[in-house]
């Protein structure tokens, strides 16, 4: 079996990535909407929430992928940090404006489906505030990358950004359990069954699940590539340069 | 079409602009993708001619 490390090499990244995307991107299309389709349309009303229950199909999905698309960059920041892939500073670079879209989402979502039901677009709740704090990390973290010229020194800093924003990553997921107050319900997902959602709600609610970790996959991969092709792009502008 | 009564801002709202978001973020990556790929191809090239 190949090595992981292999695919720190950017021309078996580009190959093998190219090989998989119309894949995973084509199941990505499929999954969004058959679920969207089938949570929208062939859903009962909740008992207490009615149709606004429909929103969980975007609002849940979202805010999983914005939690751990800031995980997947601590990952590859660290493999930055310790080991010096090159592919993998750029993943975790491409990977952040999907957490940010994710985020923003799951953001929108949440006041459109707070004022029906708690009578406000929004309230400084411990998750509702960590979910804008880790929106503005996303923010920070593009910003930073885009405001240095140099590559490496950019990988540096942003990787040092990333592990402080997983403190905030890792609280938008437990604020919850960490302060038992305010509006936000706990988590929908949950190993118990006597805590989760009714089985008519969570069977499509699996399939969107699928459906926007299989669309981050094939947008991270996608832009991974796009960031290795600038990067190439950039070397051989300066080397041309400098004549 | 399903009966949304009093949601039907929140619901249709909720998916409008998720829905848009997203298609709008694939098609900047597409886009992006695919102008980077032409450039980079159009350097090398240059580049190859240009030894």
């Amino acid at each position: 079996m190949a090595s992981l490390w292999e695919y720190a090499n950017p021309r078996k990244f580009i190959a093998t990535s190219d090989l998989v995307l119309p894949w995973v991107g084509g199941l990505a299309l499929v999954c969004l909407v058959v679920g969207l389709v089938w949570g929208f349309f062939f859903t009962p009303e909740d008992y207490r929430q009615g149709a606004s229950v429909k929103i969980i199909y975007l609002h849940v999905p979202a805010a999983l992928m914005a939690i751990n698309a800031w995980l997947m960059m601590l990952v590859a920041s660290l493999v930055w940090i310790v080991r010096r892939h090159h592919v993998s500073a750029l993943a975790a670079r491409a990977a952040a404006p999907v957490g940010a879209v994710m985020t923003l989402i799951a953001l929108v979502t949440g006041a459109l489906w707070g004022q029906p039901i708690w009578g406000t677009w929004w309230v400084w709740d411990p998750r509702l505030t960590s979910f804008l704090i880790l929106l503005l990390f996303y923010l920070g973290y593009i910003a930073l990358w885009a405001a240095i010229e140099n590559d490496d020194t950019a990988a540096d800093l942003t990787s040092v950004l990333c592990l402080v924003g997983s403190v905030f990553a890792l609280l938008s997921r437990y604020a919850v359990l960490f302060w038992n107050q305010g509006l936000h319900q706990g988590a929908s997902l949950s190993l118990d069954k006597e805590e989760n959602v009714a089985d008519v709600f969570y069977l499509p609610l699996l399939v969107c699940i699928a459906g926007f970790v299989l669309l981050f996959v094939a947008l991270v991969l996608l832009r991974t590539q796009t960031e290795i092709r600038a990067r190439r792009m950039r070397v051989l502008l300066a080397r041309e340069r400098m004549g | 079409m399903p009966e949304l009564g009093k949601y039907v801002f929140a619901v249709l709202g909720s998916y409008g602009i998720s829905v848009a978001m997203l298609v709008v973020l694939c098609t900047l990556s597409l886009m992006r993708a695919r102008k980077m790929r032409r450039d980079l191809a159009a350097i090398e090239q240059r580049m190859r001619r240009d030894g």
